[in-house]
């Protein structure tokens, strides 16, 4: 069953020796994690999670895992006379001797899902839930597709608000850099001549999944994050085959392009005001439309930050990587 | 046994299974993915609370708070390399000051590291 290999996936990456076999498990552990949410019955969770959950973050998490592997690498190479690497640090031993902390987490944690597990399966009868209230003013909502209609009106205001956090994190991660000039810390990678014919290959492709996605959202499984999501990694793509396509956009359309999600839903939500309406109340007539938009202005504004967030995650002034690497993809 | 009874007890099985990797891992990158292990338990079981309603068809309010969960995880999960590869660049440690270090996550080295 799905959740045998889950547990069985989730515990190996959690577990394993090295860390770039645990990055690479989580995603494996990710895409697993998609095929639930289609058998759930949540097919846009199951998109987003592909792509997001499992794409975006897994390959985060392993090109940093590689990155700082190879600085460590790099440095030793300069400093041959330095005390070799693996002595510097202290390996722990694995199991035979559980320390004191090890063993009081485990039994806290396994406490904590044992009550748990218990009250689960202990759960009274299942109440109505909100999916009788939100098929009755579905019609209403702009979407004939219950996820989206509640993501983009009956919870607007959660979207807008998460939109702000993604923005956020954006200029944290790139603060926590020490150029704050956006342009000079976007650095051109180099192509990767594999990276780059596959990426002519798969652009006219995603940009088409990446618009029917969009435009789908509205009445099937699909929508703004899984849109945004696909087009974001495209720009990743295109950085890494050496494309100027996402190094190439001047700073200050660069931060208004950010910027477009957050305003959009400010537009959405301080129009009603004049009429004495309260705040983000989409009116029921033009709802698709309102959507729509903002859906679009989203779109463009994750897609961005997904790719701004990767290809920033590159510190400026590290040699390229030497021309091996590609051997060991 | 029902198919909610199962996803929701995976559910809280990840979550004690990453809340226990956090605790007890030093090296950060490790922390990372415990961290988005103990989402994606939140998650799953959110989602077999949805699904426990109505199998044909399902809440959609859970949902849409995980799909806004899974682009905030993103979120996090991107500024906490961020401050991981800051901290790298920096110090040289893969983990926090006062704790064992962590050899390299070397990806070719044949010593297994906890």
């Amino acid at each position: 069953m799905v959740v045998a290999i889950l547990v069985w996936l989730a515990a190996w990456a959690l577990f394993t020796g090295r860390v770039f076999r645990s990055g690479v498990l989580f995603i494996a552990f990710g895409l697993t994690m998609a095929i639930a949410w289609v058998r759930l019955g949540a097919p846009d969770i199951a998109l987003a999670e592909a792509a997001i959950g499992a794409g975006v973050i897994g390959v985060s998490i392993l090109h940093a895992a590689v990155q700082m592997a190879d600085r460590e690498r790099r440095e030793q190479r300069a400093r041959p006379d330095g005390p070799p690497v693996e002595a510097r640090t202290t390996v722990p031993p694995r199991w035979s001797r559980l320390r004191g902390r090890t063993l009081a987490s485990l039994v806290a944690a396994g406490a904590l899902g044992g009550i748990l597990v218990g009250a689960v399966w202990r759960l009274p009868e299942a109440p109505a839930g909100l999916g009788p209230l939100v098929d009755a003013r579905l019609s209403e909502s702009g979407a004939s597709h219950p996820v989206t209609a509640v993501l983009l009106n009956f919870r607007a205001y959660d979207t807008w608000l998460e939109i702000g956090v993604l923005l956020l994190t954006a200029l944290a991660a790139l603060a926590v850099r020490r150029e704050t000039d956006l342009r000079t810390a976007i650095r051109s990678a180099g192509g990767d001549p594999l990276v780059a014919s596959f990426t002519g290959q798969a652009v006219p492709v995603v940009i088409l999944t990446g618009v029917l996605l969009l435009s789908v959202g509205t009445f099937g499984p699909g929508g703004a994050f899984q849109a945004g999501a696909m087009l974001g990694a495209l720009g990743v793509l295109l950085y890494l085959a050496g494309h100027r396509a996402v190094t190439a956009i001047p700073g200050t359309t660069l931060r208004l392009w950010l910027m477009l999600g957050i305003v959009a839903f400010l537009i959405a939500a301080v129009a009603p005001l004049p009429a004495g309406d309260p705040l983000l109340r989409i009116p029921s007539g033009r709802a698709t439309a309102t959507i729509l938009a903002i859906e679009v202005a989203v779109t463009a504004s994750i897609a961005l930050t997904l790719a701004l967030l990767f290809v920033t995650a590159i510190p400026p002034r590290d040699p390229p990587m030497p021309p091996g690497r590609s051997d060991r993809a | 046994m029902s198919a909610f009874a199962f996803y929701a007890a995976t559910g809280v099985v990840l979550f004690a299974l990453g809340l226990f990797r956090l605790v007890t891992a030093t090296h950060l990158l490790r922390n990372v993915i415990a961290l988005n292990v103990m989402g994606a338990g939140i998650f799953l079981f959110l989602v077999a609370i949805a699904y426990r309603n109505g199998p044909d068809r399902p809440d959609p309010v859970p949902h849409a708070m995980v799909l806004t969960g899974i682009v905030v995880a993103v979120s996090v999960t991107a500024l906490a390399l961020a401050l991981v590869r800051r901290l790298h660049r920096e110090t040289g440690r893969t983990s926090l000051a006062g704790e064992h270090d962590d050899t390299s996550p070397d990806p070719d080295a044949g010593a297994d590291a906890r």
